[in-house]
């Protein structure tokens, strides 16, 4: 595995053990099954979960394809045809692994602004894909986007340090 | 090209990966939506994920059921009186509103009215949520081995919740009227202006297609018209929460759901409903008992006056309504009768003593205008509508018109009984109100 160097400083690379690669996206999608709607609708556990394990990982393949098999798994839950969620999870997966090879993403600040960015990145996507494929009458709204963005991030702070006990250095 | 594909090869994989789900969706979306190819795959994700919800609803409902059964019964004697009262006064609320209803039944089996009627409901429990946050869709516990099928409505005590979108053996998915690409044919209760209800981004309710020269008022209560084909008529929707001015001619017009969306617990799902006609409640109701139960009755009088024999009757003019039929006659002093001269038209009726008329019969109306035609077992052919057998008033006392738009004047058809030329008048017409 290739270790990329920014500023001087080492980017370590990591992994995780099998239980933790495949329960915690199963633990996510199960929770935003499960939590009620009212409080947790603007959150995407499974948008953040991808982007951490992409960003910890630094393999754009690696993280495509988590993108991939948690927005797929998303999609056969949801009510719309299967791939639109796996389009758009494999694109930010792609990028935040692209991402994190070249960038210290490992402090607070530059995950808030992160999760935000493949946020809008990931409902860009979705949108693009929902309406000029599926031709499906969603509506964008910059208002709910820019702040469910914001609460995605503050969360994903939160969740990446947890998360970050997993990390096993390679 | 090797040393091209090895230089891009996160670049390809990305290409080949999304290639791949583009090819998945296209596939999916040519189909036709009603054939659902990835049946099977929707299957095995939904058992994976709702045995573990159902388990943890069911803790959680028992935990609550325990907390508020055991635990939390402060001040249940003081809310049991309250519920008392509150039921002594829903009792009476109760009675009204039958009688109303009652009587909107009558008028509706008047004029053949189909009514949709819930037949069936099956209770389910909300386990889970679609797990897209654009989405506005839930889970519920009961399935195809439950009688469930797609696009039967789902309702609450409330209000509509939405229709189910998904069936699975043992779960549903149910899309919530507030999902985007919801949409449901509602009416506004007072205005019964017709729109369409879609979801936004936001999981509001907007109620589209209603021109902006139109009249809506905050507050106003939104039903479902039954057009959408899905939901059955009548059913509270929301209540218009704000109006403002739209785009292209067309109100702004928000909803707030009847039903809490956001805090579904328990719903219904309407498995069986019928349209049918609507029958007043006591067999086949004829106009003519709907309208003697609303006119006063006219007190019995004994049947002193035996009729003249082989007096005849006028044969009844078609369009003549029920006026003054058997009183109205009047003698005159030359022994011929006068017609009925009511507002509302009259029958001709030869000089005959007043009777005490038996119950007579409607005949069925027609359809050209025609008053209904009463079958007076002694009489032989009268006419008039109040001879409601239920009352048990002397039709011959009364004057009734039934509104069939018959004409204001009665025909000038004179009487030419020869019998009762001869016979005089005897003077208990005379005591006829009429």
């Amino acid at each position: 595995m290739p270790i990329t160097y920014t500023s001087g400083e080492q980017i370590e690379v990591y992994r995780f053990s099998l239980p933790v690669t495949v329960g915690v996206p199963l633990l996510a999608l199960f929770l935003q099954v499960f939590l009620p709607r009212r409080i947790f609708s603007i959150f995407d556990l499974p948008l953040l979960v991808t982007i951490f394990f992409a960003m910890a990982r630094r393999n754009p393949v690696s993280g495509l394809f988590t993108g991939a098999a948690i927005g797929l798994a998303q999609d056969m839950l949801g009510p719309y045809p299967i791939g639109i969620y796996g389009i758009a999870k494999t694109v930010v997966g792609y990028g935040a692994s692209s991402l994190g090879a070249k960038l210290d993403v490992e402090n607070a600040g530059a995950r808030l602004l992160v999760t935000l960015g493949f946020y809008l990145v990931h409902q860009a996507v979705f949108f693009t894909v929902a309406r000029g494929m599926v031709n499906l009458t969603l509506n964008w709204s910059w208002g709910r986007g820019l702040l469910a963005g914001l609460a995605n991030g503050v969360v994903g702070m939160v969740l990446y340090f947890v998360l970050d006990k997993f990390k096993q250095r390679t | 090209m090797e040393s091209v594909l090895g230089r891009y090869r996160n670049l390809t994989i990305l290409v080949g990966v999304l290639f791949l789900q583009v090819l998945g969706l296209a596939v999916q979306v040519k189909r036709s939506p009603d054939a659902e190819h990835t049946r099977l795959i929707r299957i095995w994700a939904v058992d994976a994920i709702t045995p573990l919800e159902r388990v943890i609803v069911r803790a959680q409902n028992g935990t609550n059921d325990l907390w508020h059964n055991y635990f939390f019964l402060r001040g249940v004697r003081a809310e049991n009186r309250q519920l008392k009262e509150q039921i002594e006064q829903m009792r009476l609320q109760q009675v009204r509103l039958s009688e109303d209803a009652a009587q909107a039944h009558r008028l509706q089996s008047l004029l053949a009215f189909e009514e949709q009627v819930v037949m069936k409901t099956i209770p389910a429990q909300v386990i889970g949520s679609s797990g897209s946050d654009l989405s506005r869709s839930v889970y519920i516990d009961k399935g195809s081995n439950q009688g469930i099928a797609a696009d039967m409505p789902v309702i609450t005590v409330g209000g509509i919740v939405g229709k189910v979108l998904r069936v699975y053996p043992s779960t549903s998915l149910v899309l919530m009227i507030n999902d985007q690409s919801s949409g449901v044919g509602v009416l506004l209760e007072k205005s019964r202006l017709q729109g369409v209800l879609r979801g936004t981004a936001d999981g509001e309710l907007v109620l589209e297609r209603v021109m902006s020269d139109e009249q809506v008022t905050p507050g106003e209560t939104v039903l479902s018209s039954g057009g959408d084909q899905i939901f059955p008529k009548g059913f509270p929707v929301g209540t218009v929460s704000h109006v403002s001015p739209g785009k292209e001619l067309f109100l702004n017009i928000k909803v707030r759901a009847a039903a809490d969306l956001s805090r579904l617990e328990e719903v219904l799902v309407v498995t069986e409903r019928q349209e049918r006609e609507v029958e007043a409640s006591g067999g086949k109701t004829r106009a003519a008992d709907i309208l003697a139960q609303r006119l006063p009755s006219v007190p019995d009088k004994p049947a002193t006056i035996a009729a003249t024999p082989g007096a005849a009757l006028s044969k009844p003019v078609p369009d003549a309504v029920a006026q003054s039929a058997g009183a109205s006659a009047k003698p005159q002093p030359n022994g011929t009768s006068k017609p009925g001269t009511g507002t509302g038209g009259g029958t001709k009726l030869a000089a005959r003593p007043a009777t005490k008329v038996s119950p007579a019969r409607l005949a069925p109306a027609s359809t050209n205008n025609e008053s209904p035609v009463v079958q007076s077992p002694d009489l032989g052919v009268s006419s008039g509508a109040n001879a409601a057998e239920s009352s048990g008033s002397a039709t011959s006392a009364s004057s009734t018109s039934i509104p069939t738009g018959t004409p204001e004047k009665p025909a000038p058809l004179p009487a030419k009984p020869s019998t009762t030329q001869s016979t005089p008048p005897p003077a208990a017409t005379e005591d006829n109100p009429h």
